[in-house]
Formats: structure tokens, C-alpha cells, sequence
């Protein structure tokens, strides 16, 4: 390794704090101005499940290619946390560096192999014009000014950040950048280059904006027109409502009437969440409800009941590590085989699996079309690396195609099909011949639009019948429903390299990994074509894809490889040709860890 | 005593329907069961308070009283949800149209156990519906179980004595912040009658605790639940009677100062004519004394024990369109292509 050449626009910092002490605004600070240089940059928090006192971790990757899946070593490491320093220097690589504050004292002797600056923190603040109950949050700003300058970061960039993240807020902007500035001089003053990382501007960012899942997903729901939203507070999801009642007062009041075009609940638990979510998509209303395993296992029985009765709702699982309590804090791909089987009895759930921020938003939208289409809940199963982490993303794109509200029969279009029907109309009735009937909503005055809405077993007419023949009749007219949407769902989305034959399979927040992933096999002389589900039920390219490969490596952050184990019941004829790569420590996945798990059993 | 009234003589109501129209598929419940017999008061309820069925939309948990709704008003909409989760499910279907009159119906199984948090919830929201609690003190579909309400040493037959003091409904809907509360006895028709009718006049939270007995598990003589002691320790608090907001009351037969007046917020007059005491059904203290002298002394107190009449809806909290949301068009809901450009702008 030659460690003089200067490594530029491509490593990774890492931010070692305690959590509750503000550092969070110093790193997004940075994080902003590296992405107004045009770089692309990527954020991970590594948080506890605590509100102040524990470590927590922020890494920042710079990456020239673009590039936006974690990283297991770190290039620097800025350690603010002295109870956690030597696990963090061990993270280093050689040629590594270690910002420490000048007070920190290190048992025994540091790493001869990277470069160590320290900063006088204490000092920098004590000059500092801040009110003491302020020193504590401004310390961060001084890593700040120093990476600043030993990094070569634009500092109007990061006054414009700043900018942004008070709001424009004249006093707190300039009490945070006079520290900047402060260690920036000093630094320039006193510390001299001895380390290769730098930054330079570029063009990486162009149309690109930096948000994170959560938003993305409240935003898309907003532009699909949601009216009713029911939630309860947790751990990775709550930000997603909040971004709702934050939002929707600025985009969806009425501009005629002066009136809200939606309601918001805050329900007393999960259970009552999904009640009332499945009660107003029962009265018409665009529906959602957004939660986390713990909530999703309390919704199950709710969520069976309108898979029968054939009620629309879109419920966001945004996964954190489970079963139980789990790891709340940290991120997984645990729950898909739960929520494909969400039910007791037989049941099928439509899924979706956003790959990135942007198609957050996308299937914030486009969930309502399917569900109201289908009538049926939508589960879209994001998770806390989206949700949660800041993330460079393409712009959001407006909705491509007008909403589609589904067979809703109001007065007059009950009127006229029931001319064509010689006055028959029953509320499961298939009339076209694809498995979705028609349904009314409550309100309609017609006297023939009421019906009986239940999770017992019901005949066509929605009335009680315990008819065995009405059963299966009733029930495989639903399951067909799912085959007529299946095709119709959001197609994978797959890329191809000449000469592949081994296949990847992918889903979600694992994406990023994958694309990395690739690259790293390719440099190694294995080419290999990637598709990326986005929905479920299965689309049939996917047997297609599977078919034409030798060997599929099926990637998924979760234990016991929930998509492989799904692929595998689907498609039992090709199923010896899937290879499970499933890997879940609460981390974000890494390309080191999936080239090494296809190289070690291509090699064999 | 009765307070004439225009509609009950007529065959056809002021919305020019007949009590038929208001009628449900029949019953599938035990003969005798009281839940009949308060479904047939929800149909004179309904139609002598000149109901459109379009506009009323039926809730249910799970349990024979939750079945009921099968039983009368067949040609409004109904949703049959949950064990215990109707609220839930009524909350936000009223949030589609808030022009409708929304009857959820519940039994003790199902309000008084995994209910009672929803209950309780729907109640502190003052969601504006009629809940009606079929009271039998025992699961009835499961077989002769005992439910939360049952008396403390009731024996049934498989299931020994109960040792445990009973949830008390009413009470719990006003400790709740309930601003409808009655009580009242499926033997005592008239009463359940006139007590829905006031439910549907009133706007908000409408809780009637009717016990209901169980022919078929839970009918012993002297039991809270049964018919026999009911007929006997019935002890209504007033005798009640609603008058619509357009009729003429003519009190001629009451004595001054034997009637109380409760002006509710559609326009109608509740009625109350005072029988033995004194009692005020506005006074929220008074309504908690009497629900626990009724309890230390296994009094079946019958009547409306409080009401509030003017207090802030659900709905009052949001600020929605007269247009229901359920009829909003596409562009009212889907914001404007410019704002994304804000949007994308406001992201950083």
C-alpha cells in the first residue's frame, strides 16, 4: 500500500460521541457541506436505545463512485467519547486517523501506524462566547472546523448547512460557526498535514437531493392523497407519522374551503391503529397506518380480517431488529416472511420493497392505487437504515399516472350497473372476471348500497353463510385477485452483465450493498446480473431470471434467509439453483461481506 | 304518562318510511335472548327518530350482542370487526362521513375485557355514536363462561363461583369523561326505547348499559343478570322520554316541579319525570355516588345518569370539510406539481 498517494473524495469518518450531547447537528453539518461540494456522501447512525449517556456512532462516507452502503473499517475516527476509544482506534485502518480532544488520556501506547491530531477542545469553548449549559452541544462544532481544514471542506458549504438546520436562525447559526471558524484558524495555525485524506469538489450530487426514508415515505403519502393516518409511537417509525403532521397543514389544506383534507390519529396502541386505519379505508378514505415489528405483531389479526373482508389500507413496517424487543435501534430485514404470512389461516398480503429513499416516496403514492385497486392491504416494508439515516437520493418525482381509486360504486354508478345487471349487486360479486369485486362506501344514499361488512365467512352478497362450496368459491376468487396483481405490481428492476451466470437477488435497504458488491466481483472476474425485487406476490420474472442462471445468490439482512427460504417455496422446480446470503447484525450490510460469501463458495 | 308524539301512531315516519324499512334479516339468537328484544327497540328507536338507513352506519366486536346488528337496520352499512376493537374501527370509519348516526353495539365480553382500553379510549375522545353494551355478565357463544362483569359469588354451572368484584360499565364510561352515560334493563322496553332515542339525539360519546339476561347460560333466579330479578329490582331512576326538536312538548300531566328538561344539542327535549328522588343527570358527582350505592347494594338503577350536551366532539378538534372526505376528488387530495419542486427545494 503506498501510503503517501493522497486518497480523495473516497473514505470514511467516523464520529465516536455519547449520545444526547448534540453531536448529531455537527455531523449532519458535514455530512451537508461535503454533498453542496458535490460529493456523494452517505450517513449511518449507529445509536442506542437511550436518550442520553450512551455511545453512539456516526460514519460518514465520502465516495467518489457513489457508492452509499456502509463501510466495516473507518479511515478516520473522531473520538469524543473516551469510554469506547480503543475499541474505535482498533476500527482504523493503517494509515488511519485519530482526532482526539487534547485531554483524553490513552492506557498504553497508540497505534504507531496512523496519524493522531488533538484538539483543544476545552480551550477552543472556553473562548467561545456561549452560555455554559451551550458548551457541551458546541464542542462538536470544533471537529468540525478542524476536519474543515485538514480535509479541505468548503466552509461557506458549512455555513450553508448550518443555515439550513437552524432555519436561518441568525443567533444559533452564528454561535455555532464562530467555533468552526475558531478551530478552522487554529488548526490552520497549529496542526500540520500528515495524513492523505482530502476532499475536492465534484459533480456527484447533481439532482440529487439529501433526506431520509421516513420523510420520503410521508412525503409520498401526502402526494398520494392519504386522508386518514392512525399511529403510536415507535422506534424506527415514528418519524414517519410525525413527518405527516408536519407536512400536511403545508400541502394539503383545502385552498376553497380553508379545510383539512385529511385527519391524523394518535391512537392509544398499534391494535387500535390498524382498526382505525381498516375502518376508514372501509369508509373510502386513502388509509395508512406506520409502524415497527412490535406494532406489525399486534396488527396481524386486524390485517387478516381486511385481506377477507377486502378492505384497502397500506400499513408501513419500518423493520428494526426482532423478534421481541429486540435491537430497536438497529436495522434488519427480519419481517418479511411475518408479514407475507401475516394471518392466521390462509392469507396473501401485496408487499413492496423500496430499494432506496426516492422509491420511498414512490411507493408512498403509489401503496393507495394498489390497495383501493385491489382492495386489500399493502404492507411496504422499509427499514431503519432508510427510515432513520440521512441519504443522498434523486430527486422525488411527481406521481407519474392519476390516482386510481379502484371500484368504488357511488350512487349513479350503482345505478347504471345495476341496469345492466337486472337489479343484481353483490358486494363480492366478480364482475369482470379478474377476482375484484365491486364495493360501495358508507354514505352513498343509493337503498341498495348497504351491505354487511364481517370476518366471518360471507357469500358474495356479503351475507353469513357457513356453506362449505360458498367458502371455496368466495376464498379462490380472492386468490385469484392476487394473481391478477401480481403482474401489475412493481416489477424488479434488473441489471445485467455479459456472460453472467451467476445471478444475485436483492431487496430493499440490502441495495446499496449489492450495487457495491458487483463491482468489487467484477474487478475479480466474476460478472454477475442482479435483480431486485420490488413487490410481492412474485412477479414471473423472476422464475425467468432464475431459470437462466446456474446459481443465484439470494442477499437479505435477516437470519435465516426469509426471501431465499419464500423464493424457494415459490419456485421448488429451480429452488437448487438459489444460494442464501443472509447476514444480520443490526448493521446496515456491506460489499466486503457479500463478495466474500459468493467468492468463498465460487472458489469451491 | 306519556309524552304524545306524531310519529308513534303513524305507519309511515316523517322520511316517509315504515317501520319495515328499518327491520334486519331475523334472528339467529336464542328465543328469549334480551339482545332481540333491544334490537327491535333500535328499529321503533330509529323510526320514530325518522332515520334515513343510508344514513346510519352499524359497528360490532364479537359475540352474540355483536351479532345483533344483522337483526335490524338491514339496509344501512355495517362492519362486524373484532373481539373488543370496534372503537377503533368506528373511529376512523366516522372520519369518512361525519354526517352519519353510527349505533356500535358490544357485549361485556367484549367491551368489559380486551374491550375496555378501546372503550375507554372512544369514550375520553367523545366520538360521536350510540354504544350500546348488551349486558349478560356471561359469554354466551363460547358457552357459559364468566365475563368481567359478572357479580362477585355468582355460580354457574362448569365454571364454580366467582370470586372476582365486577367492572362496572357505566361506571367506567364516566370516570372516563362519557358525556351520554344510562343504564337500563332489556325487560324494560320503553325505557331502552326512549334511552336510544336520546342516545341518537345526543352529539357525542352515547354509552347505554343494558343488562341483557342470557336465557340460555345465566338466567337464576336472583342473579344481577337474570330476568326474574330485574322484573323485580328494577329501580328506574325518572321516567325518560325524548321529543323532537319539532314537536310540541305538552307536559299537562306533570306536576310542576316533577320534570327535568335536558335541551340536547340537535334541538330535542329529554324528559325525565321524577319518580322517588330527586335526581340530577347533569351532575357528575351524583351520578358517581349513585353508581356506587347501586353496587354496595345490588340495586339495578335504570335511567340516563348523565348527560353533557354541548361538549367538543371528535370532530370539533379537527377542522374538516363540510364535503365528507370520502367525497373529496382527486385534485383535492393530490398536491399541486409545483409544490414538489418546494418539497425537493425544502430537502436539503
Amino acid at each position: 500500500m503506498n501510503l503517501n498517494r493522497m486518497i480523495e473524495n473516497d473514505f470514511c469518518i467516523t464520529f465516536s460521541t455519547i449520545n444526547g450531547s448534540g453531536s448529531a447537528t455537527a455531523n449532519i453539518t458535514l455530512m451537508r457541506a461535503l454533498f453542496r461540494m458535490g460529493i456523494p456522501v452517505s450517513g449511518k447512525n449507529i445509536f442506542p436505545s437511550n436518550i442520553q449517556g450512551q455511545p453512539t456512532w456516526f460514519t460518514l462516507r465520502l465516495s467518489k463512485d457513489g457508492y452509499l452502503a456502509r463501510v466495516q473499517e473507518d479511515d478516520i475516527v473522531v473520538a469524543m467519547n473516551p469510554s469506547t476509544i480503543s475499541k474505535d482506534i482498533d476500527a482504523l485502518v493503517t494509515g488511519g486517523v485519530l482526532l482526539i480532544p487534547d485531554d483524553f488520556k490513552i492506557n498504553g501506547e497508540i497505534r504507531d501506524d496512523i496519524v493522531v491530531y488533538r484538539m483543544p477542545v476545552r480551550k477552543l469553548i472556553k473562548e467561545a462566547n456561549v452560555t455554559p449549559q451551550l458548551r457541551d452541544y458546541i464542542a462538536n462544532m470544533v471537529y468540525v472546523g478542524i476536519l474543515a481544514h485538514l480535509l479541505k471542506i468548503d466552509m461557506d458549504k458549512i455555513y450553508q448547512a448550518l443555515d439550513f438546520h437552524f432555519k436561518s436562525n441568525q443567533k444559533a447559526i452564528d454561535t455555532n460557526y464562530d467555533v468552526v471558524k475558531a478551530a478552522y484558524q487554529w488548526a490552520t495555525e497549529n496542526l500540520e498535514k500528515k495524513d492523505r485524506y482530502i476532499t475536492a469538489p465534484m459533480k456527484g450530487t447533481d439532482d440529487y437531493i439529501m433526506t431520509d426514508g421516513n420523510t420520503a415515505a410521508a412525503l409520498g403519502s401526502i402526494y398520494g392523497g392519504v386522508q386518514f393516518a392512525a399511529w403510536y409511537p415507535i422506534t424506527p417509525a415514528t418519524s414517519l407519522a410525525e413527518t405527516l403532521n408536519e407536512y400536511l397543514p403545508k400541502l394539503r389544506i383545502d385552498e376553497e374551503t380553508g379545510k383539512e383534507t385529511y385527519a391524523v390519529v394518535q391512537a392509544e396502541d398499534e391494535l387500535a391503529a390498524i382498526g382505525m386505519a381498516i375502518g376508514a379505508g372501509w369508509g373510502g378514505l386513502r388509509a395508512m397506518t406506520s409502524t415497527s415489528g412490535p406494532g406489525l405483531s399486534l396488527m396481524t389479526e386486524y390485517i387478516g380480517l381486511a385481506y377477507y373482508a377486502e378492505v384497502p389500507v397500506v400499513v408501513w413496517d419500518v423493520q428494526r431488529v426482532g423478534p421481541s424487543t429486540g435491537m430497536p435501534t438497529r436495522t434488519s430485514q427480519g419481517d418479511l416472511t411475518m408479514v407475507n404470512f401475516i394471518s392466521h389461516g390462509d392469507s396473501q398480503m401485496i408487499i413492496l420493497i423500496p430499494g432506496s429513499v426516492n422509491e420511498c416516496f414512490e411507493f408512498g403514492w403509489k401503496a393507495f392505487d394498489l390497495a383501493e385497486r385491489f382492495q386489500t392491504p399493502v404492507i411496504v416494508l422499509s427499514d431503519l437504515d432508510f427510515g432513520m439515516n440521512q441519504w443522498i437520493t434523486k430527486k422525488f418525482d411527481y406521481p407519474n399516472l392519476p390516482m386510481d381509486r379502484g371500484k368504488v360504486l357511488w350512487e349513479e354508478d350503482l345505478e347504471k350497473m345495476l341496469e345492466k345487471t337486472n337489479g343484481v349487486w353483490g358486494r363480492y360479486l366478480d364482475i369482470d372476471g379478474d377476482g375484484i369485486p365491486y364495493r360501495t362506501v358508507v354514505g352513498n344514499q343509493h337503498p341498495k348500497s348497504g351491505y354487511f361488512t364481517r370476518g366471518t365467512s360471507h357469500d358474495e352478497f356479503a351475507n353469513y353463510s357457513e356453506d362449505s362450496v360458498v367458502w371455496e368459491e368466495v376464498f379462490a376468487r380472492i386468490a385469484k385477485k392476487f394473481e391478477t396483481a401480481k403482474n401489475e405490481l412493481p416489477q424488479p428492476e434488473i441489471l445485467l452483465e455479459p456472460g453472467a451466470e451467476v445471478g444475485i437477488i436483492s431487496s430493499g435497504s440490502a441495495d446499496p450493498a449489492v450495487i457495491e458488491a458487483r463491482d468489487m466481483l467484477k474487478a475479480e472476474g466474476l460478472n454477475t446480473d442482479y435483480l431486485r425485487i420490488r413487490s410481492l406476490p412474485f412477479s414471473d420474472e423472476i422464475r425467468i431470471f432464475i431459470e437462466s442462471h446456474k446459481e443465484v445468490y439470494v442477499v437479505e439482512i435477516n437470519r435465516d434467509g426469509q426471501l431465499f427460504k419464500l423464493l424457494t417455496m415459490e419456485f421448488p422446480d429451480i429452488a437448487n439453483r438459489l444460494r442464501k446470503a443472509a447476514h444480520m447484525d443490526g448493521l446496515p450490510l456491506t460489499a466486503k461481506w457479500i463478495k466474500s460469501k459468493v467468492l468463498a463458495k465460487e472458489e469451491k | 304518562m306519556t309524552v304524545p308524539s306524531s310519529s308513534t301512531i303513524q305507519t309511515t315516519n316523517q322520511v316517509g318510511l315504515t317501520k319495515a324499512d328499518y327491520k334486519g334479516a331475523p334472528s339467529t339468537l336464542c328465543q328469549g335472548c334480551g339482545h332481540n328484544g333491544i334490537a327491535a327497540q333500535i328499529v321503533t328507536a330509529c323510526f320514530e327518530m325518522n332515520l334515513i338507513p343510508e344514513k346510519v352506519v352499524k359497528f360490532s366486536g364479537i359475540g352474540c350482542s355483536s351479532k345483533s346488528p344483522t337483526y335490524f337496520l338491514g339496509r344501512s352499512f355495517s362492519f362486524n370487526g373484532l373481539h373488543g376493537r370496534m372503537p377503533s374501527l368506528a373511529l376512523g370509519a366516522l372520519f369518512a362521513d361525519r354526517t352519519l348516526e353510527a349505533i356500535g353495539l358490544s357485549g361485556d365480553g367484549d367491551t368489559a375485557s380486551i374491550g375496555l382500553g378501546q372503550f375507554k379510549h372512544l369514550v375520553r375522545r367523545n366520538v360521536p355514536m350510540v354504544y350500546i353494551v348488551e349486558n349478560n355478565g356471561v359469554y354466551g357463544l363460547t358457552k357459559g363462561q364468566f365475563s368481567a362483569t359478572a357479580e362477585k359469588g355468582l355460580y354457574l354451572k362448569k365454571q364454580g363461583t366467582n370470586p372476582f368484584l365486577p367492572i362496572d360499565i357505566a361506571m367506567e364510561a364516566l370516570v372516563s369523561g362519557a358525556t351520554f352515560v344510562a343504564r337500563s334493563f332489556a325487560g324494560d322496553p320503553k325505557q331502552v326505547k326512549e334511552l336510544i332515542k336520546a342516545a341518537i339525539a345526543h352529539d357525542g360519546i352515547a354509552v347505554i348499559d343494558i343488562i341483557s339476561p342470557c336465557v340460555t347460560f345465566h338466567n337464576h333466579e336472583n342473579s344481577f343478570h337474570s330476568y326474574s330479578f330485574g322484573k323485580v329490582h328494577e329501580e328506574p331512576l325518572h321516567e325518560i322520554s325524548l321529543v323532537l326538536a319539532r314537536e310540541e312538548i305538552t307536559v299537562d300531566d306533570f306536576e310542576t316541579g316533577e320534570v327535568r328538561e335536558v335541551t340536547m344539542h340537535d334541538g330535542s327535549t329529554v324528559i325525565l319525570k321524577k319518580l322517588e328522588n330527586e335526581y340530577d343527570p347533569t351532575d357528575k358527582w351524583q351520578a358517581l355516588r349513585t353508581l356506587e350505592e347501586a353496587a354496595n347494594n345490588n340495586w339495578l338503577l335504570t335511567g340516563l345518569l348523565y348527560v353533557e350536551p354541548n361538549a367538543p366532539t371528535l370532530f370539533d378538534k379537527y377542522n374538516l370539510p363540510e364535503t365528507p372526505l370520502n367525497r373529496l376528488p382527486a385534485e383535492k387530495l393530490r398536491p399541486a406539481r409545483a409544490t414538489l419542486e418546494k418539497i425537493n427545494a425544502m430537502m436539503f
